[in-house]
């Protein structure tokens, strides 16, 4: 690994809720314009990882740099400018429901950048036209769309303003396989496009395989395997074997009282 | 014994650390009053809500209280002969405590739970983490409008209500009682001063900031999916109506405590 090169580095990230440990000093690095996927179970604290790294929950320990600047502990107004290089998606898509299409791909425009809003919403049909949607879905309310085309929006709102990382959370969850190859493709497709390191969570390893370059498996709090997306069938990890095949039985023990 | 006791501290502390917690929360809400960036439209919607939209409620709790007030007056004036009294109690009444009073405790019911409800949800749904990772301050985008609108309406919202209600007075006065209209009226500014009326909108005003800062309050902190919310919306509401009940008293000791 480059150290230079690291887009985002993460170093000894702890974090627990009450007695439950769920991150125990994981260390990640992200190089610039790499794609890394991080692959886990339900509740092996990949959620919270990137929630600790977005600034949205405050880790007990460790060190999150973003560009080489430690962003942990940064006041809120200097986190907002970390902030700026950041799209996210969420996995529920977290789209401003009393907000139109349009204005929510157009929010961080609008209210940030202070666009004005013709210019505001012309860009957002634009960006609505890169992940397939036409500009008739601009003037609909956020719960008049179905699942995958909300996934849409909030992809295109995350890219809208042409950030430097994005984060994908869960990106495939809930989705049909033929809508969840879609949204992989548009992701992709618009990462090429902007050239941003992205970062995302998901159980879903053909998602994995599709957007990763890197794929690394969180388990117990911390990264126990890393490695190039094309060499996860031949990892000679058990606990990775077992999660890509999908075992009840093997060393990852799932909590299920019989 | 000794669990008891310890019951008795618990509650203690919870009640000390969540006052804490609301005065901190007051306390950052009103600081981002005077710190830009403002969002015009947020504050704009919230005043419409506020104001408009709660005029019938607040119009028809003020004309059956003032029509009510004569009613009750006379019937008890007539006791002592002192019915010439009833226009200036319906005056004082409305103005110095229940114009301020009702609208308030109205007002929570219509404007503190909604708000509770659309914060809670944009919580439990991941839309504030959202506003965060679009770097927007969700408290200057979310309570800081909402702060302002409550404060600046509901004083408005009082002077119509006045009015309303002295009418229905007016109306219970004249067309049942039969009262003389010019002698009524004369009657109702007679004894009117400048302090019954800037007493009942400072009140206005107050029970305004508190609707709106215990609906945010408790969206905010809102957790667990719908359950979560619901409690949010009670705590809302029952915590503003218990607070403005309170400030009244304190308010009227204020001004007219001699």
């Amino acid at each position: 690994m480059r150290e230079g090169a690291a887009k985002i580095r993460v170093r000894g990230l702890s974090k627990s809720f009450g007695p439950k440990v769920v991150l125990a000093g994981l260390d990640l690095d992200v190089a610039v314009g790499e794609s890394v996927v991080v692959i886990g179970g339900s509740g092996t604290g990949k959620s919270v990882m990137l929630k600790c790294i977005l600034g949205l929950l405050e880790p007990e320990a460790g060190s999150v740099q973003i560009d080489g600047e430690e962003v942990l502990g940064l006041p809120a107004a200097e986190r907002e400018r970390v902030n700026r290089k950041i799209g996210m998606l969420f996995q529920g898509s977290a789209l401003f429901d009393s907000l139109k299409v349009w204005e929510n791909v157009a929010f961080s425009l609008l209210q940030v950048s202070r666009m004005d809003r013709s210019a505001g919403k012309a860009r957002a049909l634009d960006t609505l036209a890169r992940v397939g949607l036409g500009p008739e879905v601009g003037e609909l309310w956020p719960a008049e769309l179905s699942g995958g085309m909300q996934k849409r929006v909030a992809l295109a709102r995350a890219i809208a303003s042409d950030p430097e990382i994005i984060f994908f959370d869960e990106p495939t969850t809930g989705l049909d396989p033929i809508m969840a190859d879609v949204i992989n493709e548009m992701i992709v497709k618009s990462v090429r496009t902007l050239g941003a390191t992205t970062l995302s969570i998901t159980h879903d390893l053909a998602s994995a395989r599709k957007i990763a370059d890197r794929i690394a498996m969180l388990h117990q709090g911390r990264i126990i395997w890393s490695g190039p997306a094309r060499e996860i069938d031949r990892s000679d990890n058990p606990y990775v074997d077992q999660f890509i095949h999908g075992r009840a039985e093997g060393p990852i023990k799932m909590e299920v009282r019989r | 014994m000794q669990w008891f006791l310890a019951s008795i501290g618990r509650t203690f502390l919870t009640f000390i650390a969540a006052t804490g917690r609301l005065s901190l929360f007051a306390a950052l809400g009103v600081s981002h009053c005077a710190r830009p960036p403002y969002y015009p439209r947020q504050i704009l919607r919230q005043m419409v809500d506020i104001g408009y939209f709660s005029l019938p409620v607040v119009g028809l709790t003020a004309i059956f209280t003032g029509m009510v007030l004569a009613l009750q007056s006379y019937t008890g004036f007539a006791r002592f002969q002192a019915q010439g009294a009833v226009a200036t109690v319906v005056v004082l009444s409305m103005t110095r405590e229940l114009g301020p009073v009702l609208a308030g405790l109205m007002v929570a019911g219509r404007i503190g739970a909604s708000m509770a409800a659309e914060i809670g949800t944009m919580r439990v749904t991941d839309q504030i983490d959202a506003l965060v990772t679009l770097s927007t301050n969700p408290f200057k985008y979310l309570v800081t409008p909402r702060l302002l609108a409550g404060t600046l309406m509901l004083p408005l919202l009082v002077v119509v209500a006045d009015i309303i209600g002295v009418f229905g007075g007016y109306v219970v006065g004249v067309y049942k009682l039969g009262f003389n209209p010019a002698v009524y009226l004369d009657n109702t500014f007679e004894h009117l001063e400048r302090i019954d009326v800037i007493s009942g909108l400072t009140k206005a005003a107050v029970f305004g900031f508190l609707v709106s800062l215990l609906g945010c309050y408790h969206g905010y902190y809102s957790r667990g999916g719908a359950q979560g919310v619901g409690t949010a919306t009670t705590n809302a509401v029952v915590s503003a109506s218990i607070l403005i009940l309170s400030f009244n008293y304190v308010i009227t000791e204020l001004f007219f405590a001699k």
